[in-house]
């Protein structure tokens, strides 16, 4: 499975503040045997011990909870919770994941029935892939990388983002937003450029998890066209007069723009994201509902996204959440495939691209890998 | 056809009106308090310099209390800029406007013309005028210490010297309260000397006017439910409706004649109550709303024929902390209402739902696709109370009402408004729907009628000439008023 199935979603009109377009989408029939809800640590930076001397440090916000039930009932969206000793399943190639990723254990109220919690962090997962992306550094000892590449990969690797509650107008547009019944998921355009995806399995834990997009993280281009982007134009429905003799067409006029929009918005505006060259990986099975998350195959020049989702056993989305990344950060994941599909050789990895090697290595610098290079070069 | 330049005055002034009726200067939903007062702080400044007779005019309009301060403030500050002429019609609209405003209003306004140093002589002649309009003076100096004393201060008014009382040992009494308490040992007025016991003795407080009582139940540590209790004979109709709930919570009685509240004030009310409660006391409510509405429809009750209305409870409607639920309230006021006047009619909320009763902000606002619901109707008039904001889609609603002028309705069978209870600061104006609907502000639903009136010369093909007329009348029928009419304590 390549590609993101929205379907049973489906689009309502854009609401506008300044820059920011929120598009809602709208399940007809919640999923009820997949509940999500939120966990807040106001305890400040969490540590994850990994084992050896290893920790992990994380300041978290907000998590989330996924709960569900394994023959199709309706899922409590709160307190039900099973200890089970069985460790999750690692599927990236590094431990790190696996603390993403907890199974909730303790608390002993186990509800009736197949029930489970599993405790994630939102977006967490979609950038430790991204982070995680080629972390291993080269695999060939060829003479251009120092021995610390050679030894220590990529790490220590950092990305910046900005919180949603810098991003300027996000605030007051998340809560001027009027949710639509029924609605399970918001695609959040800012400047007209998709900045987040997010949806739900159920319109109840939609409205719980609404103000939540204001702790999520937001790429640099985002901000900036927060900034600069400007008011963005509201879609205005337009009714060609000329055509209306009775009070029934001009309805179905109506009901016929509504289904004009859906169809736009799924062409012209989340095209990018609902493209087949996405990279889904398992990270998780609960159920009927497979937590995974995906990669853009970081092409050049568009506009691509990394994210996380759960579907179900037909592959369509329950939970979805992305994030878009910068073109500096397509770049860099550009150079990193690039370098690992040629074994990390410099001249090859040229030539396959059109360019010096001069030129790839001043790259690789220029995108913040100089650490891995040596000097002479 | 009256000449552009008409057109755009007279599209100023009701901008300015719909303006004044709308924006108190708190939040709204959609703006903070600086942009309000910002955007009506511009208002008032440039139709004061432009159209300064008919700035002054608007003051016979249902405009709210804080833009009628506001105008008569402004209008003091810059007498000098007026004709003689236009000075003693502004006079005499003030003065009008004055009796009409809450006390607490008008001391503020007299605080804020303190500290903003207006103190000519006619300033001063109209706090005289109102002072000594003033039912109980005791009563003021109780209630409205502060208040009183800076207008004395400022107008240099012996306090308590009224012309009818030929002064007397009470004016002197009075004094002696406002400016040196102390210096008596009792006062002869039973007011002012209830206020002096209730220092130390519990009992003389529930002889003192509610809120004054309040604090000195506090300072006591008298509990709360028998306070209420006890001093709930000397509230005001008002202030029984405010702490009805919180005497509920106490459990205390206090006796309240809902049907007899303004009906925009029983709408908030009633929305601001728990949909259990609201269900469990459905008809006590119902009855009490609809007994305010007839009250207010008075003889034009059943006269409105088929009536639709398209009212807006969508999640925009909750206001702002300020303003709590006042969109909706008014939209749930004007159901009533519009109940009590139309001979057969069909309201239509925006969520969908059918009981007015259990209204509660939800949702986006498919306006559009409910005027559709409602032109099926067919009906003589259709209302809209909506803030405008058309979100599902946006435009539907404007391009449904143009389309329909234009195509299926073009010799105007059916009358349109669109009545907008929320001040777009950013627009200056009142969100409209589409040019080809009239758009009026709403605060208050009594006052419904009235603006359906005033609605027609939105629809920007009336000119300057004809709304200087309509508010010509509205000032003889105000200040006619004024001279027959006597109102009553607050």
């Amino acid at each position: 499975m390549s590609r993101l199935d929205l379907s049973g979603l489906r689009a309502r009109p854009a609401q506008v503040w300044g820059a920011v377009r929120l598009v809602p989408l709208v399940r007809a029939e919640p999923i009820s045997d997949l509940r999500l809800h939120r966990e807040l640590y106001e305890d400040g930076p969490t540590a994850v011990r990994a084992g050896g001397h290893t920790s992990y440090i994380s300041y978290i916000p907000h998590g989330f909870v996924a709960n569900w039930t394994g023959d199709g009932s309706p899922a409590a969206a709160y307190g039900s919770q099973l200890s089970d000793e069985r460790g999750p399943v690692t599927c990236a190639p590094l431990h790190l994941p696996r603390k993403l990723v907890q199974r909730q254990r303790g608390k002993g109220r186990a509800s009736g029935g197949a029930s489970g919690g599993l405790r994630f962090l939102p977006l967490h997962l979609a950038l430790d892939g991204y982070l995680a992306l080629h972390f291993g550094g080269p695999s060939v000892v060829w003479e251009e990388w120092t021995r610390r590449a050679v030894r220590d990969g990529l790490s220590p690797r950092a990305e910046w983002a900005y919180r949603g509650e810098q991003m300027p107008g996000l605030d007051d547009a998340l809560r001027i937003f009027e949710i639509h019944p029924g609605q399970c998921g918001v695609m959040v355009y800012v400047a007209d450029s998709l900045a987040a995806a997010f949806v739900v399995p159920h319109p109840d834990d939609y409205r719980a998890l609404h103000p939540s997009l204001l702790q999520d993280l937001y790429g640099e281009l985002m901000y900036q066209y927060a900034l600069y982007g400007g008011p963005v134009p509201e879609f205005t429905t337009r009714i060609a007069a000329e055509y209306i003799t009775s009070l029934a067409q001009l309805r179905s006029a109506a009901e016929r723009r509504q289904l004009e929009w859906e169809a736009q918005h799924a062409d012209l505006m989340a095209g990018e994201l609902l493209d087949e060259s996405y990279d889904v990986r398992q990270v998780y099975r609960m159920g009927r509902f497979r937590l995974s998350r995906f990669l853009p195959p970081f092409a050049l020049h568009r506009a691509q996204h990394i994210g996380e989702a759960i579907t179900d056993g037909k592959g369509r989305v329950a939970y979805l959440k992305t994030f878009r990344l910068s073109d500096k950060q397509v770049r860099r994941g550009h150079v990193l495939h690039r370098l690992a599909s040629h074994e990390w050789h410099v001249g090859r990895t040229a030539e396959a691209m059109g360019i010096s090697g001069q030129e790839l290595v001043r790259r690789v610098r220029h995108l913040g890998f100089e650490a891995l290079l040596k000097q002479h070069h | 056809m009256a000449s552009s330049a008409e057109l755009v005055a007279a599209e100023d002034v009701l901008l300015f009106v719909n303006a004044a009726i709308t924006s108190t200067g708190q939040r709204e939903f959609r703006s903070d308090e600086p942009e309000q007062h910002l955007s009506l702080d511009f208002l008032h400044a440039y139709v004061r310099i432009n159209y300064r007779p008919l700035y002054a005019a608007s003051l016979a309009l249902d405009i709210n209390d804080h833009n009628a301060a506001l105008i008569v403030r402004r209008l003091l500050e810059t007498a000098g800029e007026a004709t003689e002429q236009e000075r003693r019609a502004e006079g005499r609209l003030i003065a009008a406007r004055l009796a009409r405003l809450p006390a607490p209003r008008v001391y503020r306004l007299f605080r804020a013309l303190r500290s903003a140093k207006v103190n000519n002589r006619r300033t001063r002649a109209i706090m005289r005028d109102w002072l000594a309009a003033r039912p109980d003076p005791a009563l003021d100096a109780v209630k409205y210490r502060a208040g009183l004393k800076c207008a004395a201060r400022h107008a240099h008014l012996p306090p308590g010297e009224r012309s009818g009382d030929g002064g007397g040992d009470s004016g002197g009494e009075l004094g002696d309260f406002l400016f040196a308490p102390g210096r008596r040992k009792h006062f002869t007025t039973p007011l002012l000397d209830a206020w002096r016991r209730a220092h130390y003795e519990q009992g003389a407080l529930y002889e003192l006017p509610f809120t004054v009582a309040e604090g000195f139940a506090a300072t006591h540590g008298i509990g709360r439910r028998a306070f209420l209790e006890r001093i709930a004979p000397r509230m005001t109709r008002l202030e029984r409706l405010r702490v009805q709930e919180s005497a509920r919570t106490h459990r205390a009685e206090v006796a309240i004649d809902l049907a007899g509240m303004p009906l925009t004030r029983l709408a908030s009310y009633v929305l601001g109550l728990p949909l259990d409660d609201r269900a469990a006391r459905r008809a006590e409510l119902t009855g009490a709303l609809r007994a305010a509405a007839m009250r207010t429809a008075g003889a034009q009750a059943g006269t409105w024929g088929r009536v639709a209305a398209v009212l807006d409870d969508s999640f925009s409607t909750t206001g702002s902390r300020q303003k709590p639920r006042r969109p909706l309230a008014t939209a749930l006021a004007c159901h009533f209402l519009l109940e009590a006047l139309a001979g057969s009619y069909l309201p239509l909320w925006t969520s969908g739902r059918q009981d007015a009763l259990l209204a509660h902000p939800y949702g986006p606002t498919p306006l559009g696709m409910r005027l559709l619901d409602a032109l099926e109707y067919a009906p003589e008039r259709l209302v809209i109370v909506s803030d405008g904001w058309d979100n599902a889609p946006p435009g539907l609603a404007g391009e449904v009402l143009r389309v329909w002028r234009a195509r299926l309705d073009p010799e105007r069978r059916t009358s349109l408004v669109h009545l907008n209870p929320v001040y777009d600061a950013e627009d200056f104006a009142v969100r409209r729907l589409s040019p080809s609907v009239p758009t009026a502000g709403v605060r208050n639903a009594e006052d419904l009628p009235a603006l359906v009136q005033l609605a027609r010369f939105a629809e920007g093909r009336t000119g300057l000439a004809e709304l200087r007329a309509h508010m010509d009348d509205r000032v003889r029928q105000f200040l006619g008023e004024e001279t027959d009419g006597e109102r009553g304590a607050v």
